[in-house]
């Protein structure tokens, strides 16, 4: 019933937050202050992060074939599946919900309980709309981040592949170009956007309604996260499910 | 002028206010005392339009809020300024940006004449070289100058303080309860202060209402609060060690 009562208010509060725009010449540099917090900010950790992954599943893939029938240029074909298709857009969301969910969290949480939200309000000014309509449009940026970090973890599939002695360049790089289906980058994409959509709104809803004092505010960070890895983590089922099954 | 009309407000099973009527006038500041818990900042937001009552009427120099179309109750909005109990700056704006905010969201001034406002609020309330600091650079004192700056730069006609003095020293809050009193007459303002601290009873309060339990209890002058026989006042005015003794010392030598 709580559940319910939750994902009532968290679409009543979507709607809130296209109603009543703020002056464009504010939202203008709001937008660009977002941009550059949640994905100029997020760039550095996750390409560090893919191009390791990327290096370990081709390491994983080329070290499992041990069966000699088992062609060679599997190493960068498995390595591009998993990155384009799983690693880049949902393994990096769940790290976004801890980088970037539990920042959006705890920062709106602060305005909430040091009452800025209400001084945004008393003053008139929709404050849905005010801190949580930039984060949503920096975040149609999101996919840009996530195709780096798909060259990135390619790249890094590539090195440790090629330098580790797990394969030659020519195969991994015949295996990367083998059976490309296009649908595969359109898929991921479409995923990345609902996610980037998930990334703004759920950790905004956790901090936007908490309640209570700077514990609370933890505590709203951690819940915030556990609820968008959970949402991701459906999401994605559906989404496969529905775009692939 | 503010006319209270018996409202009350809920949350759950929590009755918090529970018919108040009072009035509030113009050019004076009118107190609201009592215990912490008593309903004081739920009264306040209340008369901001933060919390909606149940039950009862709010009128805004003759206009009812709750009679008023969506649009027009933003333009009273505009006409209220509120100075929160721990300030509520914004912690990622400078002091000029907090007190220029207001300006840039709901006028058409250009920048000069928003930086020529803001320079002359932030001077009313003697700030003069806080103007590129930020909110966690300043003292709890100059934050409460720059909330009360940020609240009157748009000329309200109604000003709201929720405990504006609580966190400061004695000293200075005698400063801001003075500078809010002076703001309140220079203006005309009809401004309502939550207190539980008696210094400001004394130093500006021109009328006071006692709230306890989510009722008012009394109302009256800070002249007759030191007079009134009612048993929950005189507990809370006498309820600091000082004053204790000093009722005493005035007893035994009256006698
Ligand atoms: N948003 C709220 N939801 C539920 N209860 C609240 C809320 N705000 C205040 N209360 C309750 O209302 C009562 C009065 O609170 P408050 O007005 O803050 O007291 P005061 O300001 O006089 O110290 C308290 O018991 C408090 O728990
Ligand atoms: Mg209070």
């Amino acid at each position: 019933m709580n559940y319910i009562a939750s994902i009532g208010s968290y679409a009543i509060m979507v709607k809130e937050v296209f109603k009543k725009p703020t002056k464009w010449g504010i939202m203008k540099s709001l937008i660009l202050k977002e941009i550059d917090e949640l994905i100029y900010g997020s760039l550095g950790i996750l390409i560090f992060i893919s191009f390791f992954i990327g290096g370990v599943v081709a390491i994983q893939t080329a070290l499992n074939i041990t069966s000699e029938i088992i062609p060679k240029y599997l190493v960068g074909f498995a390595t591009r599946q998993s990155i384009i298709l799983e690693f880049a857009p949902t393994f990096c969301s769940i790290i976004m919900a801890g980088k970037v969910g539990s920042y959006i969290t705890s920062s709106i949480g602060t305005m909430r309980v040091t009452e800025q939200i209400d001084a945004l309000e008393v003053m008139g000014v929709n404050a849905l709309n005010y801190l949580v309509f930039p984060k949503i449009i920096a975040m149609l940026f999101y996919p840009f981040i996530i195709a780096i970090a798909m060259y990135v973890g390619i790249f890094g599939g590539w090195v440790a592949g090629v330098f580790g002695g797990f394969s030659t360049s020519a195969d991994f790089v015949e295996g990367l170009q083998l059976d490309f289906n296009t649908f595969h980058v359109t898929y991921s994409f479409i995923k990345t956007l609902v996610f980037a959509f998930i990334l703004a709104t759920i950790p905004s809803f956790h901090g936007f309604y908490m309640k209570g004092g700077a514990l609370e505010v933890g505590k709203a960070a951690t819940t915030s996260f556990v609820w968008t890895s959970v949402v991701i983590i459906i999401l994605n089922y559906i989404l496969t499910q529905l775009l692939l099954g | 002028m503010i006319e209270v009309d018996n409202i009350h407000k809920s949350f759950g099973d929590a009755h918090v206010l529970k018919g108040i009527t009072t009035r509030f006038d113009k050019g004076k500041t009118n107190l609201i005392i009592g215990q912490s818990g008593s309903g004081k900042t739920v009264f306040i937001k209340c008369l901001l339009g933060l919390f909606t009552p149940e039950e009862g009427t709010i009128s805004y120099d003759g206009k009812i809020y709750s009679e008023l179309s969506g649009s027009e109750q933003r333009n009273l909005r505009q006409e209220m300024g509120m100075v929160f109990q721990g300030s509520a700056l914004f912690d990622s704006m400078t002091v000029e940006g907090n007190v220029r905010f207001p300006l840039e969201m709901f006028t058409k001034q250009s920048v000069s004449e928003m930086q020529d406002r803001v320079d002359f609020v932030l001077k009313r309330v003697n700030l003069i070289d806080a103007h590129h600091k930020y909110p966690s650079e300043i003292s709890g004192g100059m934050q409460k100058r720059v909330a009360i700056a940020r609240a009157i730069v748009m000329n309200p006609k109604y000003l709201f303080c929720d405990e504006p003095n609580s966190g400061l020293d004695p000293k200075t809050a005698i400063l801001i309860d003075n500078l809010i009193q002076e703001i309140t007459q220079e203006y005309n303002i009809t401004t309502v202060i939550n207190s539980h601290d008696m210094n400001s009873v004394m130093e500006i309060g021109e009328q006071i209402i006692f709230l306890k339990n989510g009722i008012k209890e009394w109302e009256g002058t800070n002249k007759e609060i030191f007079k009134t026989d009612n048993k929950a006042v005189t507990n809370f005015v006498y309820s600091s060690e000082l004053f204790k003794k000093v009722r005493q010392m005035y007893i035994e030598e009256r006698n």
